[in-house]
Formats: structure tokens, sequence, C-alpha cells
């Protein structure tokens, strides 16, 4: 307990001993010291003892460890719109919300049996899971964890976002005959009745997706063809296009070690930066066209390729077994400016709010380095057990993060 | 009828005869193996093997399917599936123990 609280406890106890008058007095000066704003915070994923720690960003400091969240093995998680709660999606279908003031699990339900991820919608009142086993999409009141709606479907369910209008996109990795679909669920007009469209045949194994940072563009990424299926949530009676024909697993002979995540597709400008998929390259991509427009050789299978908030950097992390390495593009000349070898198990990237320090996580190393991205040198290092993924508030108020 | 890619797999495997060589890895190698498992493989099985994108590998999953194909998908992938070979990582010897501890119940 910090000094102030301490004292906050103690004037707490006096005025229950003497009366209600002395309490603002003593308690409103005690009380500002202590007040902590939810902007410089962030919760760190430690997978394999289900536990998460809670950071302070600006302070580089560990708060506390929230524990008993079960299996967080491939963990995520959202945060409401006043970045009060983080709603944490487990690998045993677990849905619990953290309290990021004090630490405490507020709830927690058992939504599923194996599930993967999940969104929070626009108005930041429905929460969504996106399930594995069964198969298919809950809606959760984001109060009370109450269940709103239940989507079943016959497949797996990956690519999980949430966009404009209180509506998701999600798809299905294989559906009974073998084909990927993309749905798009509307609770705009009651979140207890979600409008399904449905989108058959997208292409063999949609594997993950993402929506555009304007909540406009759905993207999944395909695993067992080339190319990648793309929604217009603008006009999604336009129906699902196929993009970049050339982008995809091409080589039988490479194989992939670990799915790249698509959720953060770095966008700067007209281009986005993907992971190759198989292959040791970063793809450029002129949304305009949906074009591939490029690409830039490095030193694994990228995993993340994250832009900088101001878009002039992209860092990328690796799978197996280049996952010891972590590189930084210079996104005007395409070129590799530095290759930084953090320690065995690169598992994620997480950027402050404007981008001046990301924070890494390292798993085997056991610990989360910080480093600066204008001298890209490590600062400090804090830690953890095995740490994977890191989540920092101001995700609250972007689409699909 | 044709033949298909897991079958030639199987019986490449029969040929340089993996159950009969298979020795045990040394403590050392078993504690890589374990970690390997349950972090790389743990990636789409899940961290307790309870699956994911990928199948789940509990004793009670693997219960009914003979081990040398389990090997051979190890080693080699499983083609049209997001399985991938491991074999530049691990040897048949390697990949033998992990099947065997699947079934059994996979160390922590």
């Amino acid at each position: 307990m910090s000094t102030s609280a301490r004292a906050l406890a103690s004037c707490a106890l006096t005025t229950l001993k003497r009366g209600a008058a002395m309490c603002c007095l003593c308690a409103l000066p005690a009380l500002a010291v202590d007040l902590m704003p939810t902007g410089d915070l962030g919760l760190v994923v430690e997978r394999a003892s289900g536990s998460l720690l809670q950071v302070n960003t600006s302070r580089h400091a560990i708060l506390r460890r929230i524990e008993g969240l079960g299996d967080l093995s491939h963990a995520s998680l959202v945060f409401s719109r006043d970045e009060r709660f983080a709603f944490v999606f487990g690998r045993d279908g677990g849905l619990t919300k953290i309290d990021m003031l004090t630490g405490a699990i507020i709830k927690r339900v058992i939504q599923s049996g194996n599930s993967i991820g999940g969104a929070i919608s626009q108005d930041g009142r429905i929460v969504a899971a996106a399930n594995y086993t069964p198969g298919g999409v809950k809606f959760f009141d984001a109060d009370s964890l109450e269940l709103l709606a239940e989507v079943p479907t016959d497949s797996k369910v990956v690519g999980l976002e949430d966009s404009t209008d209180n509506r998701f996109a999600f798809s299905l990795w294989e559906n009974a005959r073998g084909e990927g679909e993309i749905w798009v669920a509307d609770l705009s007009e009651n979140p207890r009745a979600p409008r399904i469209t449905k989108f058959p045949n997208i292409g063999k194994q949609p594997y993950d997706a993402l929506i555009s940072p304007d909540g406009r563009w759905y993207v999944a990424g395909l695993f067992g063809e080339k190319g990648v299926a793309v929604l217009d949530m603008w006009h999604p009676e336009r129906g699902v296009k196929r993009a970049l024909p050339d982008y995809g697993k091409t080589d039988p002979k490479l194989p992939v070690y670990k799915m790249p995540h698509l959720e953060t597709w770095a966008m700067v400008g007209n281009l986005a930066f993907i992971p190759g998929v198989g292959r040791h390259e970063v793809v450029i991509v002129d949304v305009s066209t949906w074009q591939q427009v490029g690409t830039i050789p490095v030193a694994g299978q990228p995993v993340f390729v994250i832009a900088r908030p101001d878009g002039r950097h992209l860092w990328v992390n690796f799978a197996f077994p280049h996952y010891d390495t972590v590189q930084v593009i210079d996104v005007e000349a395409r070129q590799i400016i530095k290759t930084l070898q953090p320690g065995k198990a690169v598992l994620h990237m997480e950027f402050t709010p404007r981008g001046e320090q990301v924070w890494l996580s390292v798993r085997d190393s056991n610990r989360v380095e910080i480093y600066d991205t204008r001298t890209q040198t490590k600062r400090t290092e804090l830690p953890a057990q095995a740490p994977s993924g890191i989540f920092f508030t101001p995700r609250a108020h972007r689409f699909g993060l | 009828m044709p033949t298909s890619p897991k079958t030639i797999i199987f019986s490449a495997l029969l040929l340089i005869g993996v159950p009969a060589l298979a020795a045990t890895p040394g403590p050392a190698r078993v504690k890589e193996l374990t970690h390997f498992v349950r972090q790389e493989c743990g990636f789409c099985h899940g961290l307790h093997l309870t699956g994911g994108l990928g199948s789940s590998l509990t004793p009670a999953a693997l219960r009914d399917k003979p081990t040398e194909p389990l090997v051979a998908a190890t080693l080699y992938g499983i083609p049209g599936t997001a399985m991938p070979g491991w074999a530049p990582f691990l040897s048949v010897e390697d990949a033998n123990w992990i099947v065997m501890n699947l079934k059994k119940g996979f160390p922590q």
C-alpha cells in the first residue's frame, strides 16, 4: 500500500470514529495523489500461469498480478470505451471482466469449450466472443456479461472484428462442405436478435482477418489458397471480393510454423504492410487498388507487422525458429534499419499511444522489454512469466483492437 | 486407387523403420521437447493440448489413432491442412517420443 493510500485508510478509520465532519478535509488531498488515470495502463498476458500483469506505461512499472484466469494460451482482450474495464478471452472459453482501477475480477463466465478471441461493439455495450468448440459467436452485455444472443456455426470461427454501427464481421475457417465463409452480424437494432448476413464460399480456410482502422474494410487472409477475401462494410450488398491473387502460401516446401496475425495490418497512407505467409518477406499492398506493389525481404516468416502510430517505421517479429529477432523497417526507404535480438520467443509488440515506446514480450526469457522507438534501443525491462500478448488501454478507442 | 500423400509418407516412414529404431531422447532433450510441444505446438493445439485451430492432442483424442501416421504428421506435416512438418527441428526419435507421450498424457 502506498503512503498516501495508507494515510487515506487511517483517515477513513478516524472519520468512522469521529464522525463525518473531518472527512473531506483529510481525504481529498490524499485521494488526489492516488488517482490513477487509465490511459497509462495496460495488461500483459502470462500465458502459462493464467495470469495478467497490470502495467503503467509512463512509469514503466508493474502495478499488480491478476490471477485465476484459466488457460490464457493465445488469450486476447478488449477494453471498455471508458478504459475502465478489460474483457479477457481465454482459450478455455473463459470470459473475464477486470476492473483496471482495482485489478479485481468483476465477473467471470465460462462461455464455451474453446475460444480464440473477441471484440467489443462501437457503443461499448456488447462484448462478442469467437469460439472454436462448439463453433459460433456469442454476444454478451458488457455490464453484466449476461448472454444476449448466440450465433452458432458449423465451423471454427476466426477473425472476429468490430466495425461501425454495432456490426461485427467474422470468418468461418471451414464449414461442413470444406469452404470458408464471412458472416456479418448487425446488432444495431436489437442486441438480442442479431441480423446475420452470410457470404458463402469466400475461399479456402480463412485463418485470420482485420478491419481497417476506419472500420470500413474487412479483410480475411486465406490459408488454403492464394489471395485475400475483402468485404466493404460500407457496401456489404456488393459482396465479398477476392484480391491480391498472388498473395499467400506459394511453396509447399515452406511450412508455416505459426499463422501470421492480420488483426493489426499496418496501414500507412494508401499502403498496407502485411506478413508474407510462409515467406521471409513483408508484402506491400496499395489498398486503393488492392494490388501488391512490392515486398521487403526480412529475417524469417513474419508474425506481426506493426506500424509505429506515426507510420514512419514498421516493427516486425517472426515465427519459430527466427522468433528471437525483431526488425525495424523504414517505410519511406522500404529498408531494414535495425535488427534486434531481444531473446527467444518474442511473441508480441505493443506501442504506447503516440509510439515513443514499444513493449516486447520475450516469452522464454520471462521478461517484457521496453524500447525507445527513435533510437530503437532498450530502455528497460520488466520481469514477467512467459509473457505473450500486451494490450494498452488506448485500444479502447480503435476498431478491430 | 490413387495413393494419397499421407500413404506415401507413411510408407516412407515404414521403410526407414521408425518404431523399431526409435531410441529415447536423453533428459536434456526431453526437457527441450516438453517445452517445444507445450509452447510451439500449443499455439495451434492449445497450451493444454486440448485443441484450437489444430486438433486436440489429449490421450482421449489420440487413443484410437495408430502411432506411425502421427509420427509422420509431426515430421512431415499433413498436406491440405495447416499442420507443417517439423522435420528440420525434430529427429525421428524426437517425434516418436512426442507421440508416445501425447498418447500417455504429456508431461508438464
